[in-house]
C-alpha cells in the first residue's frame, strides 16, 4: 500500500511514467492503430502497486488509453480531489479515506452490472464497514500490518507490539511517519482501539510515542525497505505484502503479528464524483478484477488478493500463508481504521507535531 | 524601449504562477474552513513556534557556514588563472546537474552508522586507535538523523548558490582600485578590510538570500536526513495539505508568516548593504 516514494522522488517517478507511458502507446499504435476513439480512462493509485504490464494488455484488449498517474498517501490523495486538482475517473484509497469520501459525497456509485467480475470478490470483503451497501467500491488488495524485524539483531521472537518499545533496541527501531499510523500502534500497545475518539486515550498514545522517541532510529514510509533490506535498522512495523519483498532480498527478515491485534486494511476502487469517463472507469474496474490482471499483480506486488479466483491459480505456498491468507481466528484479533470525525482528525495533526516536536 | 512586448511572456508567466498564488496564499490563511474571514489561523499558530524556531536555527547555521567556505573559495578563485577557474566553475555546478532529491539519497548512505564514512574509517583501523585513545568502545560514529546531518544536507545542497554570487562580484572588482590603495600605502590585509571586502559585500548579500530561503522552507531534508525526528516549518506546510486534517488555511497562514519574516530579515539585511552598489537582492 504504502509502496511509493512518490512525493521525494517524483521526478524520478514521473520521469519513469513518461517513459512507461510512451512504452504504452507505441505498441497501443502498433497493434491497433484504430483505438484511438475508445476514449481514456485516468486512474490514480499507490505508487508502485501494479504490474505495469497489466495497463499495456487493458490497452491492448479495450482500446482504452490508460493514464496512470500515482499518490503517496491517502491523504495526498484526498487533497489532490478535494482541490479539484484534477480528473480521475479510478482512484484507489484506503477503507477509512473511501467512508471520509463516501460522507462527502465524493464517490460515484458503481453500476455492477458493468463490473460482473465483481462476483469473484472474496464474500467476507463485501458489504465491508466503510461502504455497508457496497455501491461504491471493489477491493483491489488487503493485507494485514505487523511487525518486521531483523533476526540476525533480534535474539527474541516477538510476539507483541513490546518490541517497539523495547530500550534494548535503542536507535533500531524504524515508525511510522504518519499520524494515523504511528498513533494506532501505540493505541494497540495500550489496548485501546484504532478508531477511538477518547482524548485522553489519544494523548495517552502520543505519550507514550513521546517517551519512543529516543529509541527510534527514524520516522518512515517507504524508506523502511532500504533500511530494512540493508540491515541499517533491526525492528520496524509495516505491511506483510511488503514484508514478503523485503524478504526476497534480506532473508533475515522476519514477520511477527502482535497479539494485541493490529491493521487490517483494505484498498478498492471507486470512481469520483467528478469523473469524465465513467463507463470505461468500470471496465476498468472490471478487468482489474479478471484472474488475468489479479494474479499479475499479486505476483508483482504480494499483497493479498480479494479475488477467489486469483487465490485459486497461486503457489499453495502463497495461498496456505496464514499471513496472507488469514484463518478467522488471526481475523477476529484484526480492526480496520475508520474514518474520524473532524475535531479528531485535528486532535491527530495537534497531537502528531507535539510528538515532532518532543526533543529527542 | 520600443520592444517591451518582448517581456510579456515573463509578464503573464508571473502574473499566473506568482502572484496568483501569493494571492491565494493570502486569501486562504485570512479564512477559514467554512469560508468566513478569520484570524483564527494566525492565533492559533502558537503551538508551531518551536517549529520555526528549529527552521530558522538550521537555516542561519548552514547560511553561516556556507558564508565561512563560500567567501574564501570564491576570493581565492577569483585570483586564479582563467583555466583553474573554469575548471573550478565546472566542479561547482557539477553536482547540481543532478536533481536534488537523488544527490541527499547519496548522502544518507555516506552518512548511514554502517555507511561509507564509518566503513572507510573502520577498514583502516581508525576506532581501534580512537578506542585506545580515548578509552570508548565505539564502532562507528553517528551522523546520519541528526541535527547536523540536516545542515550538512543544506550547505551541501545549496553551497554553490553562495559561491556564484560572491565570486562574480569580486571578479568584477576593478583592479585599479585595489593597486590605487596599495599605492597609498595599505597592507594586504588592509586592502582586503577597507576595499575588497565591502565592494564584495552585495555578492554576500545575495548569497545569502539564495542559501537562507531555501534553507528556510526545504522539507524533503528533515525527513532524509534528520530520519523525520525535526519538524521544520516545511514539513509543517506540507503536514497541512497532505496530513489528516487537511487544512489548507493553517498552511497558508503559516507559509504567510514564514514569508513576512523572511522579509523582514532580508530587508534588515539590505539596510547593511545600502550605499554600495546593486544591491538589489529583493
Amino acid at each position: 500500500m504504502k509502496k511509493s516514494l512518490a512525493l521525494l522522488t517524483t521526478s524520478a517517478l514521473s520521469l519513469s511514467l513518461v517513459l512507461a507511458g510512451c512504452g504504452g502507446d507505441a505498441t497501443g499504435e502498433a497493434k491497433d492503430p484504430g483505438t484511438a476513439d475508445k476514449g481514456v480512462v485516468n486512474v490514480y493509485n499507490w505508487g508502485v502497486y501494479i504490474d505495469e504490464s497489466v495497463l499495456e494488455d487493458f490497452e491492448a484488449e479495450t482500446g482504452i488509453k490508460v493514464n496512470y498517474d500515482t499518490f503517496e498517501s491517502n491523504e495526498s490523495m484526498y487533497g489532490v480531489l478535494k482541490n479539484d486538482g484534477a480528473s480521475y475517473d479510478v482512484v484507489i484509497p484506503s477503507d477509512y479515506m473511501i467512508s471520509r469520501m463516501i460522507e462527502e459525497d465524493m464517490l460515484e456509485p458503481l453500476n455492477f452490472d458493468n463490473i460482473p467480475n465483481f462476483a469473484d470478490i472474496d464474500p467476507a470483503l463485501k458489504n465491508p464497514d466503510y461502504d455497508p451497501e457496497n455501491q461504491y467500491s471493489v477491493p483491489y488488495m488487503w493485507g494485514l500490518l505487523g511487525v518486521i524485524y531483523n533476526t540476525s539483531m533480534v535474539d527474541e521472537t516477538p510476539t507483541s507490539w513490546d518490541i517497539m518499545f523495547d530500550e534494548d533496541y535503542a536507535g533500531q527501531i524504524l515508525m511510522f511517519n504518519n499520524s494515523r499510523d504511528a498513533i494506532g500502534v501505540a493505541l494497540k500497545q495500550l489496548g485501546y482501539s484504532y478508531n477511538t475518539t477518547d482524548e485522553a486515550q489519544i494523548k495517552e498514545a502520543v505519550d507514550l510515542l513521546i517517551q519512543q522517541k529516543p529509541l527510534v532510529q527514524s520516522y518512515v514510509m517507504d524508506e523502511i525497505f532500504e533500511k530494512m533490506q540493508s540491515g541499517s535498522a533491526a525492528i520496524g512495523a509495516y505491511y506483510y505484502g511488503d514484508y514478503l519483498t523485503m524478504a526476497e532480498v534480506n532473508p533475515d527478515l522476519a514477520f511477527c503479528l502482535p497479539e494485541e491485534g493490529t491493521n487490517l486494511y483494505v484498498d478498492a476502487m471507486c470512481i469520483p464524483k467528478s469523473a469524465e469517463n465513467k463507463e470505461n472507469a468500470e471496465i476498468f474496474i472490471n478487468y482489474m478484477c479478471s484472474t488475468a490482471a489479479g494474479l499479475k499483480n499479486c505476483e508483482e506486488i504480494w499483497y493479498s488478493s480479494p479475488l477467489l479466483s486469483v487465490r485459486e491459480e497461486l503457489d499453495p505456498e502463497v495461498s496456505g500463508d496464514p499471513y496472507a491468507y488469514p484463518d478467522e481466528s488471526i481475523l477476529a484479533n484484526c480492526e480496520s481504521f475508520k474514518n474520524l470525525p473532524a475535531e479528531t482528525l485535528a486532535l491527530y495533526d495537534s497531537e502528531w507535531t507535539r510528538l515532532m516536536l518532543a526533543s529527542n | 524601449m520600443k520592444n517591451k512586448w518582448l517581456a510579456a511572456p515573463y509578464v503573464v508567466w508571473m502574473a499566473i504562477f506568482v502572484v496568483a498564488p501569493l494571492i491565494l496564499v493570502v486569501v486562504f490563511a485570512f479564512t477559514g474552513q467554512d469560508g468566513s474571514v478569520t484570524l483564527d489561523n494566525f492565533s492559533n499558530m502558537g503551538t508551531y513556534v518551536p517549529a520555526f524556531w528549529h527552521s530558522f536555527g538550521l537555516a542561519i547555521a548552514a547560511t553561516l557556514i556556507c558564508i565561512l567556505i563560500g567567501y574564501p573559495l570564491a576570493y581565492f578563485l577569483s585570483r586564479e588563472k582563467l583555466m583553474v577557474r573554469k575548471v573550478a566553475m565546472m566542479l561547482i555546478m557539477l553536482p547540481m546537474w543532478m536533481n536534488f532529491l537523488l544527490r541527499t539519497y547519496a548522502w544518507m548512505s555516506i552518512l548511514d552508522d554502517n555507511g561509507l564514512i564509518n566503513q572507510f574509517l573502520s577498514s583502516i583501523g581508525f576506532f581501534n586507535v580512537w578506542n585506545a585513545i580515548f578509552g570508548t568502545n565505539i564502532q562507528f560514529f553517528h551522523m546520519i538523523n541528526t541535527q547536523g546531518a540536516i545542515v550538512l544536507g543544506m550547505v551541501y545542497n545549496f553551497l554553490p548558490f553562495m559561491v556564484l554570487p560572491i565570486f562574480s562580484v569580486i571578479d568584477k572588482i576593478d583592479p585599479k582600485v585595489i593597486e590605487a590603495a596599495q599605492d597609498l600605502g595599505a597592507s594586504s590585509s588592509m586592502v582586503f578590510r577597507k576595499v575588497i571586502f565591502p565592494l564584495s559585500l552585495p555578492g554576500v548579500l545575495s548569497g545569502v538570500t539564495m542559501v537562507f530561503i531555501p534553507s528556510v522552507s526545504t522539507f524533503a531534508l528533515s525527513r532524509l536526513l534528520g530520519g523525520g525526528k525535526t519538524l521544520l516549518l516545511g514539513d509543517l506546510i506540507e503536514m497541512q495539505f497532505l496530513g489528516n486534517a487537511y487544512n489548507p488555511h493553517l498552511g497558508s497562514a503559516i507559509a504567510l508568516v514564514m514569508m513576512v519574516i523572511v522579509l523582514v530579515m532580508m530587508a534588515i539585511m539590505n539596510r547593511f548593504g545600502e550605499g554600495e552598489e546593486g544591491v538589489a537582492v529583493l
